[in-house]
């Protein structure tokens, strides 16, 4: 009979919800209680320093051209020692999607990620942060990386002396 | 006719006290069917608003009285601003019939727990609950909206499917009591709920009151998910707040009745005749409230079918079935 197992299918249905009345709710009550988001959860972005305490960012605008809603914007300069870095740089949260290409982008891990939401403000020209207020003084996530350590080119040691790079070769030593 | 002063102020005072009471009540069965819903979908509900949320009820009406009072282009106005009125006060004026109490004695003088004690009383129920529906309709065809026109559209057909259904299913129990009188209704079921006599009829009068207060698996003329708000899309405010307190007065009012009709009124052993009644009441405001939780909606096509084909048709065997078994008991 049809219509016995359509009553059925009511009743069963009418049980399911009666008992999850007295279920313990999932809602998490925001601004008392808070869960804590993982590591990698991406929120407000960082510039980082590498462990000498140097900033790491560069001024190459990789992360800028990365940026699908191009909200990163920056100056670069160069020290007297041949580093670059950036005169200002600019990030706009009230455009940010918060997509982590920038970080992706990044060749010497300046730019990160962490997992702090709450930057909700009153006023929206709030949300645009300058250097200052992105800059941290601390490796974020990798603490061990220097770039310029890597990089091979003679800025903060002499050619050659750098991890994993062998001494220049002297091209004219080499002639026949 | 000669009136005692005495006898006017404890009308008036009834008048007042229902009025007080359905209204307030209503309020909270909004915020209580919140609540139930955020339960059953394991969610917390309304809870920010004074202790457990139990203020929320007066910010909502201070939040509908303080928005404006939107009226669309092309709206038929005076049309416009009656239908809320049209939809929320026959749904009030019902519960005038409906026996909430048993007499007390106040004063030496008796008093019914019943704003009046009609001979028609279940006619009157019957035709205040076909002129509620023009709120809807009017309300849908004042706004100049398509969404507001379909939903009303829907009401009308909606009603001409449940109202026959409705009525018939009632006609047994006037049959049992032998009266059109609510207190009469209530005394005959003094010994034994006509629940007990006519589940059937108990069945189809509490479809039939669902699909009246336009409740799930029944609220075609509002239909959330297919158009907009049907026949309240371009109402806001306190027009708004009329039709939609106008729902949950219709749902106490109606639970009141099928309480009345089938579930013997205000009797009851131990506790005092109205805390049943209100028991009974919201015990029916809960159903209403856990089937919205429950059940999603039929198409109206699905209602009409059902109305005619099924509900109709068994109201009338159940009519000449009663007849029989009054007939041989004699
Ligand atoms: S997270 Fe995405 S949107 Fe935000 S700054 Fe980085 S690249 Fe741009
Ligand atoms: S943050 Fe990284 S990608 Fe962006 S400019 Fe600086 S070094 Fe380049």
């Amino acid at each position: 009979m049809k219509i016995l197992s359509d009553i059925a299918a009511l009743v069963t249905g009418m049980w399911i919800t009666w008992k999850h009345i007295f279920r313990r709710p999932v809602t998490i009550q925001y601004p008392e209680e808070k869960r804590t988001p993982y590591p990698r959860y991406r929120a407000r972005i960082v510039l980082t320093r590498d462990p000498d305490g140097g900033e790491r960012c560069v001024a190459c605008q990789l992360c800028s051209g990365a940026c699908p809603v191009d909200c990163i914007t920056m100056q670069s300069a160069e020290d007297k020692d041949g580093r670059r870095y950036a005169e200002w740089f600019r990030i706009n949260f009230s455009r940010c999607i918060f997509c982590g290409f920038c970080a992706e982008a990044c060749p010497t891990l300046a730019i990160q990620m962490t997992p702090d939401f709450e930057i909700c403000k009153r006023d929206i020209m709030d949300l645009v942060y300058e250097k200052e207020d992105l800059l941290i003084d601390g490796c974020g996530k990798s603490p061990d990386y220097n770039y310029y350590r890597h990089a091979g080119i003679g800025v903060t040691q002499p050619r050659g002396s750098g991890a994993e790079e062998k001494p220049p070769v002297d091209v004219r030593g080499l002639l026949p | 006719m000669i009136y005692d002063p005495i006898d006017i102020a404890l009308l008036l005072g009834k008048i007042a006290l229902v009025f007080f009471v359905i209204l307030t009540l209503a309020a909270y069965l909004v915020f209580a069917e919140r609540k139930v819903l955020a339960w059953i979908q394991d969610r917390k509900g309304p809870n920010r608003v004074g202790p457990f949320g139990l203020l929320q009820p007066l910010a909502d009406l201070i939040k509908l009285l303080t928005k404006e009072d939107f009226r669309p282009i092309g709206a038929d106005k005076w049309l416009f601003y009656l239908a809320p009125a049209m939809a929320a006060i026959p749904a009030i004026m019902i519960f005038a019939i409906v026996p909430f109490g048993a007499p007390l004695t106040l004063f030496g003088h008796t008093v019914q727990l019943q704003v009046s004690d009609l001979n028609v009383g279940l006619l009157l129920f019957m035709a205040l609950s076909s002129v509620a529906v023009y709120g809807v309709a009017l309300g849908g065809w004042a706004s100049n909206s398509k969404y507001a026109l379909l939903g009303s559209i829907r009401g009308l057909a909606q009603l001409i499917s449940y109202e026959l259904s409705m009525g018939l299913s009632l006609v047994p129990v006037v049959m049992l009591a032998r009266s059109f009188r609510l207190s009469d209704i209530v005394n005959a079921q003094a010994g034994c709920w006509f629940i007990v006599y006519q589940p059937l009829a108990f069945m189809i009068f509490l479809i039939s009151i669902a699909a009246e207060c336009k409740r799930i698996p029944f609220d075609l003329p509002e239909a959330e998910g297919e158009l907009v708000a049907g026949f309240h899309t371009e109402y806001s405010g306190m027009r708004f707040g009329l039709f939609f307190v106008g729902e949950y007065i219709n749902i106490i009012v109606l639970g009141g009745l099928a309480t009345t009709f089938f579930l013997g009124g205000w009797h009851g052993p131990f506790l005092p005749p109205a805390v049943w009644f209100s028991a009974k009441v919201l015990a029916f405001a809960f159903l209403f409230i856990w089937v919205r939780g429950t059940l999603p909606r039929l198409r109206y096509d699905q209602l009409m079918h059902f109305g005619w084909k099924i509900l109709t048709p068994l109201a009338l065997v159940n009519i000449l079935v009663t007849g029989w078994w009054l007939v041989l008991r004699g």
